[in-house]
């Protein structure tokens, strides 16, 4: 019993600017329920970053639980599997909970989740294996951004890359879910980086941590104390838990103090950067050959009468969500799809849940809501704040008066929309809504 | 449902921080020294700071109106600027050119400049300059503490400033008593404007103020160590000499309630540290050599005028972004 314990890293650097942000993890220690099968599911064609599928079935057909039902032959893009058994009842336009109308499936379920006989583990030996298999599982990141994960997998020959860093930071307040996941998945995680590790040759795996999680950080260290043999590749850190840790070029920066410079990836530094959750999923594909057809979310917020973390099936109605979690105890007056920094607030319940979607948030009329717009005061916060050293204020005013040249040499382009700046602004300027015009100021005078 | 479902841009959570808390945290931070002043120069000077506050919060609601602009009163930004005014005038000082301060210094520099955040110098110090020219005389009433401000003849000295302006090679001791102690000095027991007396209950401020992180200490430490340390050179290492230039003159209240000013300083830390060596650079320069015994104002103003110039200079690099000169090197190099 008396074996190494893998060692333990404390941050390389830590980011400047960020904000500290109530945790309010509220539902930390609820175990993911599973969702009883929906009646039916909505299956937008376009769950990711990239090219938008082709549906593979027409109205009347009938699918099963895995089977692909569409695709691209475009290389960034990830395929969509039917996540019930049942009939194909609709192919067509659809509406999504951000608004956008794009083209959808929806399938009534016939209840007994049949599942696809073409199901089988791939085989995966080398680097094209796995990409090619981790697209056909039609993985995206769960964290939130759905960029298809083989293009991140598949580095170029070019670039040398010593360092698969796993993301657990999970910075944005309520969500929980990739909490649950190394708690209840840990072994799944191990299997995903031992994977990954092996095929793709990384020297060292870092799986980062916020330090406000530490019953996490022992069961991944118990974990990884476990593959010792392998000469002691997997190392455990603990980071400051200051939003926006998990974000990508801040992960890097923390785990090996290598900074991305603007305009490139993480594999330019060495670097791969992966969300927890979607590395058991890949150890979990691999071991069975089911694609992506159910995740788990958190639904939270002061409206929700019982705040739970759920697996449902992707394409889930976000009502019936809502409703298998009690209900509204309060009327809501906003919703929002994902982490209250960067999610989404959406408009109607009558939508479908994506495969990016990590949590439902819906809150009462509160002070949270909205804060009385003022004039800027230059009291500098946002400067202070931003971990891409903007000058957020500045941007604002350049944005409003559409200055493409000064915006151009003031570097809008690295902003990630954290929010922190909108956050800290004590005059409650929508900042972040500023940066998104900037940048649509620069792409419209590169279109000219 | 019955209402409809907010739709804003993320985020959906701010921080609690508002301009009007802000400024609530820079009023409780004024106070120690107010308090102060009143000891000192009794109900006169509680009378003139009421007159300042009042005359700053209807201009600023007239102006807003006038222009037909939202009004901006509930900030509290009019009030701060009252208050400060009304420090940096002597305690005898009439009401109503006070009432001129204000006017001066809210819809002059102010709002004719697009109200708050949007003024390129320090409106309470304008308006004391202007002040100062207009009713020179007024403006250099310093009466001596513990006694009536109200009464015409009270007795009148010569601030600390005026008489350090007269010792040569830092030899404090040769002008013998009319110097106070500096005891007296850190308390406030001496001439000078109503709110500069007391550094020691404005450098409780600054402290107060820099806890509720409302100012960062670069300006202020800068701003006072640039002084101290040209004092130190000026004043032939003596540090008693060092001492009464820190604590004599408005250089407290000017460190770390006006040159922190944030509509009229550096955003960023690099220029911040600039500006506050620039401020102690000038004050110094003005107290060695200028005719006038005190510099921190001017100081103040110049500097604020530079502020667009230092933060283009000093505008950070994006993240992960690499110095030209530096990339330059290194390609040299492969």
């Amino acid at each position: 019993m008396s074996k190494r314990v893998g060692d333990v890293l404390t941050a390389v650097r830590r980011g400047r600017g960020g904000v500290s942000v109530s945790h309010n993890k509220n539902t930390a220690e609820m175990p993911v329920e599973r969702m009883p099968v929906p009646e039916k599911v909505v299956l937008s064609m376009q769950q990711h970053i990239g090219v938008p599928c082709t549906p593979l079935v027409k109205v009347g057909d009938t699918v099963a639980v895995g089977q692909k039902i569409g695709d691209s032959d475009k290389y960034v893009s990830a395929p969509i599997h039917a996540t019930i058994s049942g009939k194909v009842t609709a192919v067509g336009d659809i509406k999504l909970a951000n608004g956008i109308i794009t083209k959808g499936v929806t399938i009534e379920s016939d209840g007994e989740m049949r599942e696809y006989e073409g199901i089988k583990p791939p085989v995966i030996t080398n680097k094209q294996e796995l990409c090619a298999a981790v697209r056909e599982s039609g993985l995206v990141g769960l964290g939130g951004a759905g960029f298809p994960s083989h293009v991140k997998l598949n580095i170029p020959e070019d670039k040398e890359i010593d360092t698969l860093i796993v993301n657990a930071a999970e910075c944005e307040p309520y969500i929980t879910v990739d909490y649950r996941e190394c708690i209840e998945n840990a072994e799944n995680v191990l299997k995903g980086v031992e994977l990954l590790r092996d095929i793709l040759g990384f020297k060292q795996v870092i799986i980062a941590i916020e330090d406000n999680k530490p019953k996490v950080f022992e069961i991944m260290k118990e974990i990884a104390d476990r593959d010792n043999e392998a000469g002691d590749t997997i190392k455990l850190m603990t980071l400051r838990s200051r939003y926006p840790q998990g974000a990508e070029k801040m992960m890097v920066l923390s785990a090996t103090g290598r900074k991305v410079p603007p305009g490139k990836l993480p594999a330019d530094v060495g670097c791969v950067v992966i969300n927890v959750a979607s590395v058991a999923f890949i150890a979990r594909y691999a071991e069975t050959g089911k694609p992506l057809v159910s995740r788990s979310i958190t639904v939270d917020g002061s409206a929700i009468r019982e705040p739970k973390n759920l697996r449902v099936p992707i394409g889930t109605n976000i009502g019936d969500i809502i409703d298998y979690c009690g209900g509204f105890k309060s009327e809501p007056r906003k919703i929002i799809s994902g982490g209250p920094m960067m999610g989404i607030a959406i408009c109607d319940t009558d939508a479908p849940i994506c495969k990016q979607n990590n949590a439902l948030l819906a809150f009462e009329d509160k002070k949270d809501l909205v804060k009385k717009e003022r004039d800027c005061i230059r009291c500098g916060r946002c400067v202070d704040v931003c971990p891409m050293s903007l000058m957020p204020t500045l941007i604002e005013r350049f944005a409003r008066v559409k200055d493409a040249d000064r915006l151009k040499s003031i570097g809008v382009n690295v902003c990630m929309e954290c929010g922190s700046c909108s956050y800290a602004c004590p005059s409650g300027r929508p900042l972040v809504q500023y940066m998104r015009l900037a940048k649509q100021v620069l792409r419209e005078e590169s279109a000219k | 449902m019955a209402k409809k479902l907010t739709v804003s841009a993320s985020p959906h959570v701010r921080s609690n921080e508002t301009t009007t808390g802000i400024m609530l945290d820079v009023i409780i931070a004024l106070m120690p020294a107010l308090v102060m002043s009143v000891v000192y120069f009794g109900l006169r000077a509680l009378t003139l700071t009421v007159v300042c506050v009042c005359s700053s919060v209807i201009f600023e609601a007239l102006s807003r109106k006038i222009m037909k602009r939202p009004n901006t009163v509930g900030d509290l930004s009019a009030v701060v600027t009252g208050i400060i005014l009304a420090f940096n005038l002597p305690a005898s000082m009439p009401l109503w050119m006070a009432a001129i301060g204000s006017l001066v210094a809210i819809v002059v520099v102010k709002q004719m400049f697009g109200g708050i955040g949007q003024n390129f110098v320090n409106p309470a110090m304008t308006a004391r300059i202007i002040l100062m020219t207009s009713f020179p005389t007024a403006m250099a009433k310093w009466i001596v503490p513990f006694q009536s401000a109200w009464h015409p003849d009270a007795v009148t000295a010569a601030t600390p400033m005026a008489v350090l302006s007269s010792v040569q090679g830092g030899d404090v001791a040769a002008v013998g008593d009319a110097l106070p102690s500096l005891t007296q000095m850190l308390l406030g027991a001496h001439g000078g404007s109503m709110g500069e007396v007391c550094s020691l209950a404005l450098i409780c401020g600054g402290l107060y103020l820099m806890l509720r992180k409302v100012i960062s200490p670069v300006i202020p430490f800068t701003f006072i160590g640039t002084v101290a340390v040209i004092m130190l050179f000026a004043g032939s290492f003596n540090l008693e000499f060092v001492a009464y230039q820190l604590l004599g003159g408005g250089l407290m209240l000017g460190a770390f309630f006006m040159a922190t000013d944030y509509s009229t300083s550096p955003i960023n830390k690099k220029g911040k540290i600039i500006f506050g060596i620039g401020c102690g650079l000038i004050t110094s320069v003005i107290r060695l050599f200028g005719s006038l015994p005190e510099g921190v104002s001017f100081s103040i103003i110049l500097m604020n005028i530079l502020v667009p110039h230092i933060e283009n200079m000093t505008t950070p690099r994006p993240f992960g972004e690499v110095k030209e000169k530096k990339a330059k090197k290194e390609v040299s190099k492969a």
